[in-house]
C-alpha cells in the first residue's frame, strides 16, 4: 500500500480576476521511502500541491479530490488531527530559508517547540534533540549556536536548519518545495548531497517539488512533469531524461543548459504559461508547443501511458 | 547594551542645550517681560527686581548662572510670576499629577488598542474588523479638544457620573475622563497600526513553517506573531509619546488637574521666563526618557537590533 | 558616432530620460484615474470645495459681522441666542452676543488659511532640506538630521506656547510659527527617496552634461519625488489645522475679535455648562467634517500615487 496518495486532486482560488484553476485532475502515489519529482515551471501549480497535502493552502482556495494519508483521507481531516500529523508524519521544507524561520526566535526554540508539541519532551530533552538534529546537518560548532538567532547564520546554514526542523521528528514523508532554489550552486549541491544523505539513512519517503530537471536526474526514483497545474508525463526517472513522451518534457530538458561539441546550447520554450482562470478544455501547452496539430487546440488529452499527449512518441520532434 | 544607553544618555545634552539656549534668547530678546504691565514701575523699584532676578546682568551670563544652578544644585530659578514659589515647587506640585493621568492614558492606549487590533486582524473582514477600524479611523480623526467637551457633556453635565474637572488628590473619578480624552485616539491608531502589523506578520512565510509544524493557532499567535506584530505599534509609540504630552497641556487646562500644562500656560502669557524654560527642559526629558525607553524595549524584543547595539 | 554623442549631450535627452524614468506621462494620469475611483475622496473632495466657498463667500448670507454686539439677545442668550431664523442668527449667538454664523465663517478661514499655507510650505522647506541631505550627503546630511532627530524629540507645543506667547498673535505670526514647528515634515521621506534616486543614470547624464548640482535637484530629481510630496503634503495640511485648533483652544492661538475653529470650540466648550450647546456644535461639527474630508481626500492620494500602496 502507498504511503501517501493523491488521487484527482483539484485546487481552485477565488480571485478578484474569477476562479483559477491552480490544479487540475492530478494524481500520484508515494510509496514508503519512495522519492518522488514534481517538476514544472512557477505556477505549474506545483507548491500548492504540497500545501493541499499539508491542509495549509490560502483561505480562498477550493480543494477536490482525496489525499490519502496511511489510508487517512487528509482533506476531511479535522484541525486538530491535522496538527498532530504536520511535522510528526509529514513534514515541509520551504523554499525561502530567509524568511522561513521566525527572526525573533532562537534555533533551540524553533527546533526544539516541535518536538515538545508532538512527543511531549520536557525542555532539556528538547534541547537534546535540536543539537542532535543540527549535528545530523552537520551545522559546525552546534552545541554553541543553538541560543543564536536564524539571522546569524549564513543561507546554507539556514536551509540546513530548516531541514533539520523538518527531519527532528522523524516524519515518514517530506515535502521539499524547492529546497534549494534560493542558494548559491555550491551551496545547493551540499544540500542536496546532504537531503540524500538523510534520506537514505531515515527511510523517508520523499516528494521533492522543484522547476530544476538537474535537481531531479541525481536524486529522485520517479518524475512527474506539471503544466498548467495538470500532469504532462509521468516515468521513472532515467525514462524522462532517455527517452522523454512528452513534448513539454523535451522543451524542459532542451532549456537545461548543456554543452555538446563545445558549442552551449540553451533553448528556452516560446511563450508564457497559460492563463489558468478558465476551466481547461484543450491541452494547456498547445499554443506553445512545436508539435500542435488542429485537434490539440480543440480537446482535452486523456493522461495514458505514463503521458498526456494525443501525439504518439514517434511523432514528436 | 550598557554603551548604547550611555551614548544615549550623552545626546541628552545637546538636546537640551539646543533646547535652553533656542528659547532663552528667544523670550529675552521679544519685546516686553514679566515685569511690565500697564503703569510701568519706577525706574528705581524696576531696578531693584531686576536685581533681586539677576535681569540686570548681560543675557549669556543669565544663561549660564540658570545652566548652572540646574547642573549643580538642580534648581530651576524662582518664579517670575507666581511669588514666593519656585519653578521647583511648582514641578513637584504638578509633576505627578500629570504623569499620573498621562501613565494611565498610556495604559489605556495600548491595553485597549493592541488587543483590538489583534482581534481585528484575526477577524480579518468581518463585522468586527470593518467596525473597528471604521471606529479607529473616526476616534483618530476626533483630537482630544474636540473629544474631551463631549465626554464632560456625557458624563458630567448629563449623567452626572464623573466629575467634570479637578483632581482631589488623584482619585479614581478624576483620572477616566483626563486619561481617556488624552488617549482615545492614540488609542485607535494603535489599534490600526497593530491589525495592519497582525495581519502581514500571519501572511509571512515563518508563521506558514509555523503553520507545517502543527502547531495550534494560540501558540502560533502567542509564541510566533505577537512580538514581530507589535514591533511597529512600539515605533508609533515614540511620537505617540511626544502627542500625549503636547496633549497634557490641553487636559492639564481643560480639566483644571493641576498639572503643570496650566502652569505652562500661565508662564506663557504672564512672561514666566524661568517657569517657560524649566517646565520646557522637563517637558523634553520626559520625551527623551520615554523615547529611551521604547528603544530598549525595542532592541530586547529584536534580536537583530540588539546583537547590532 | 558625433551624432549619437551630440544626441546624448542633448539637453533634451537628459530631460527624456529623467521623464521615462519614474514619472512617464501616464503615471499622473494613472494616478488621477485611481483617485477618481476612490468614492470617499471624490466626496471629501467636494465636501473640502463645500467649506473653501464657505469661507470665501459665506458671509455675503451674514446679517451681522463677526465682531458686531446683538445687544437685543445679550443677557438672554440661553433664551434668545439660539439658531433662529427670524433674527438672523443662522447659527445663534456666542457668548459676547456676536453672530456665531459670521464667527464661524471668519474661523473657517483662518483655519484653512493656516492648513493651506502652512502646511504645503513647511512641506516645501522639509522637502527642500531633505533633498540637499540626500543629494550631498556628508557633513551637511549628518547635521541636518541631526537637528532633524532633536527637533522630533521636543514636543511642539513648548516652542508654539513659548513663540505665540511672546510674539503675538496674528494670522501671519501663526503661520510662520506653524512652518517653523514643522519644518521636518517629509524631510526623512524625500530624504531617502533623494538617495535612491541620485545613482540612476538620468541623473548622471545630466551631471555629464555640466547641469549644476542645485539644476539636477530642481529639474530633475524634484519631478520624480513629487508623489511624496503630494502624498505628505496632504497628511500635515490636516495636522497643522489641528496644531493651529489646539493652541487657540488654549488661548495663545489667533487674536480676538478674529477667531479659528479651535478658539470656537474653546468657548463653546467653555460655555456649554449654560446650555448654549450651539455654540459647540456648530464649530465642532466644522472642523470634524473639515478632518474627516481631509483624512480620505489623503487616503484617496495614498492609494492613488504610493506604488507600496497600489494593488
Amino acid at each position: 500500500m502507498s504511503l501517501l496518495s493523491v488521487e484527482n486532486l483539484q485546487i481552485r482560488f477565488r480571485t478578484g480576476d474569477g476562479l483559477v484553476h491552480a490544479v487540475n485532475d492530478v494524481s500520484f502515489d508515494i510509496a514508503e521511502g519512495q522519492k518522488l519529482a514534481l517538476v514544472g515551471e512557477s505556477g505549474s501549480g506545483k507548491s500548492q500541491i504540497a500545501l493541499a497535502i499539508m491542509g495549509l493552502l490560502a483561505k480562498n482556495a477550493e480543494v477536490a479530490g482525496k489525499v490519502r494519508f496511511d489510508g487517512r483521507d487528509l482533506l476531511s481531516l479535522p484541525a486538530s488531527q491535522l496538527n498532530a500529523l504536520r511535522a510528526a508524519q509529514i513534514a515541509l521544507i520551504f523554499q525561502d530559508p530567509m524568511s522561513s524561520l521566525n527572526p525573533y526566535m532562537t534555533i533551540e526554540r524553533q527546533l526544539g517547540e516541535v518536538v515538545e508539541l508532538h512527543e511531549g519532551a520536557s525542555r532539556a530533552e528538547a534541547r537534546k534533540r535540536a543539537l542532535e538534529v543540527m549535528e545530523a546537518v552537520r551545522i559546525p560548532d552546534a552545541r554553541n549556536r543553538l541560543r543564536a538567532y536564524p539571522h546569524e547564520f549564513s543561507g546554507g546554514m539556514r536551509q540546513r536548519i530548516v531541514i533539520a526542523m523538518a527531519l527532528i521528528c522523524r516524519p515518514r514523508l517530506i515535502l521539499a518545495d524547492e529546497p534549494t532554489t534560493a542558494l548559491d550552486v555550491t551551496v545547493q549541491a551540499q544540500i542536496m548531497a546532504l537531503l540524500d544523505e538523510i534520506q537514505r539513512d531515515l527511510g523517508t519517503a520523499v516528494l521533492l517539488i522543484t522547476h530544476d530537471l538537474g535537481v531531479v536526474a541525481g536524486f529522485c526514483d520517479d518524475t512527474m512533469v506539471l503544466y498548467g497545474g495538470r500532469v504532462m508525463e509521468a516515468a521513472p526517472t532515467p525514462a524522462i531524461f532517455d527517452a522523454p513522451g512528452h513534448p513539454y518534457t523535451r522543451g524542459l530538458l532542451r532549456a537545461v543548459p548543456r554543452i555538446t561539441d563545445g558549442d552551449v546550447t540553451l533553448s528556452a520554450i516560446p511563450g508564457s504559461p497559460p492563463n489558468q482562470t478558465a476551466a481547461p478544455r484543450a491541452c494547456p501547452f498547445a499554443p506553445r508547443c512545436v508539435d500542435a496539430i488542429p485537434a490539440c487546440h480543440e480537446m482535452l488529452p486523456d493522461f495514458r501511458e505514463g503521458r498526456a499527449c494525443i501525439r504518439p512518441v514517434e511523432e514528436l520532434t | 547594551m550598557f554603551n548604547y544607553t550611555l551614548r544615549r544618555l550623552l545626546t541628552v545634552i545637546p538636546t537640551l542645550l539646543v533646547l535652553i539656549v533656542f528659547s532663552f534668547y528667544l523670550m529675552r530678546l521679544a519685546p516686553g517681560g514679566p515685569f511690565t504691565s500697564e503703569k510701568p514701575l519706577p525706574p528705581a523699584v524696576m531696578q531693584n527686581v531686576l536685581e533681586r532676578y539677576g535681569m540686570d546682568q548681560p543675557l549669556y551670563v543669565q544663561l549660564w548662572t540658570y545652566i548652572k544652578n540646574i547642573v549643580f544644585h538642580f534648581d530651576f530659578g524662582p518664579s517670575f510670576a507666581q511669588k514666593d514659589r519656585t519653578v521647583n515647587d511648582v514641578i513637584a506640585q504638578g509633576f505627578p499629577v500629570t504623569l499620573t493621568y498621562g501613565f494611565w492614558s498610556a495604559v489605556f492606549v495600548l491595553v485597549l488598542g493592541i488587543p483590538l487590533g489583534i482581534v481585528a486582524a484575526l477577524r480579518h473582514n468581518s463585522i468586527w474588523d470593518y467596525t473597528m477600524t471604521g471606529l479607529a479611523i473616526f476616534s483618530q480623526i476626533f483630537p482630544n479638544f474636540v473629544l474631551a467637551p463631549i465626554l464632560v457633556l456625557l458624563f458630567t453635565l448629563s449623567w452626572g457620573l464623573l466629575p467634570g474637572g479637578g483632581w482631589n488628590g488623584g482619585q479614581w473619578e478624576y483620572i477616566v475622563m483626563p486619561a481617556i480624552a488624552l488617549g482615545t485616539s492614540y488609542m485607535a491608531g494603535v489599534a490600526r497600526l497593530t491589525r495592519g502589523s497582525m495581519l502581514e506578520v500571519l501572511n509571512a512565510p515563518f508563521i506558514l513553517t509555523a503553520r507545517a509544524k502543527g502547531l495550534p493557532e494560540r501558540v502560533i499567535i502567542w509564541r510566533h506573531a505577537l512580538k514581530p506584530a507589535l514591533l511597529p505599534t512600539l515605533t508609533y509609540m515614540g511620537p505617540v509619546f511626544v502627542y500625549m504630552i503636547t496633549g497634557s497641556v490641553f487636559i492639564d487646562v481643560f480639566f483644571s488637574t493641576g498639572g503643570i500644562g496650566q502652569d505652562f500656560i500661565d508662564g506663557a502669557y504672564s512672561r514666566d521666563y524661568s517657569m517657560l524654560l524649566g517646565l520646557a527642559i522637563l517637558y523634553s526629558l520626559l520625551t527623551f526618557a520615554l523615547n529611551l525607553m521604547l528603544d530598549l524595549l525595542y532592541a530586547w524584543i529584536d534580536p537583530k537590533v540588539r546583537s547590532s547595539l | 558616432m558625433t551624432d549619437a554623442r551630440k544626441r546624448l549631450n542633448s539637453r533634451d535627452f537628459a530631460d527624456t530620460v529623467a521623464e521615462e524614468m519614474i514619472v512617464s506621462r501616464s503615471f499622473w494620469a494613472d494616478a488621477r484615474r485611481r483617485f477618481l475611483g476612490h468614492r470617499l475622496a471624490v466626496f471629501s473632495v467636494f465636501m473640502l470645495l463645500a467649506l473653501v466657498l464657505f469661507a470665501l463667500f459665506g458671509h455675503a448670507f451674514a446679517r451681522w459681522s463677526f465682531e458686531e454686539i446683538d445687544w437685543n439677545v445679550l443677557g438672554r442668550i440661553k433664551t434668545e441666542g439660539a439658531p433662529s431664523l427670524d433674527n438672523g442668527h443662522w447659527f445663534g449667538v456666542d457668548e459676547l452676543g456676536r453672530d456665531l454664523y459670521a464667527r464661524v465663517v471668519q474661523g473657517t478661514r483662518t483655519s484653512l488659511m493656516v492648513g493651506f499655507v502652512a502646511g504645503p510650505l513647511a512641506v516645501l522647506l522639509g522637502a527642500t532640506l531633505g533633498a540637499l541631505a540626500g543629494y550631498f550627503g556628508g557633513r551637511l546630511d549628518q547635521i541636518i538630521t541631526g537637528f532633524y532627530t532633536i527637533w522630533i524629540s521636543i514636543p511642539y507645543i513648548i516652542f508654539f506656547v513659548v513663540w505665540q506667547a511672546f510674539f503675538g498673535r496674528s494670522l501671519t505670526q501663526m503661520i510662520i510659527v506653524i512652518i517653523i514647528v514643522n519644518w521636518t515634515a517629509g524631510l526623512l521621506i524625500v530624504r531617502g527617496q533623494v538617495m535612491m534616486l541620485k545613482h540612476r543614470e538620468f541623473v548622471d547624464a545630466a551631471r555629464m552634461l555640466g547641469m549644476s548640482d542645485l539644476a539636477i535637484i530642481f529639474k530633475h530629481l524634484a519631478p520624480n519625488i513629487l508623489w511624496v510630496i503630494v502624498i505628505y503634503t496632504s497628511i500635515v495640511i490636516p495636522e497643522v489645522i489641528m496644531a493651529e485648533s489646539l493652541v487657540s483652544f488654549l488661548g495663545v492661538g489667533i487674536q480676538e475679535p478674529n477667531t479659528s475653529w479651535g478658539a470656537l470650540i474653546s468657548e463653546g466648550a467653555r460655555t456649554m455648562t449654560f446650555g448654549t450647546l450651539w455654540q459647540l456644535a456648530f464649530p465642532a461639527a466644522f472642523f470634524v467634517i473639515a478632518q474627516v474630508s481631509l483624512y480620505y481626500i489623503g487616503d484617496g492620494l495614498r492609494d492613488a500615487l504610493d506604488p507600496k500602496d497600489r494593488r
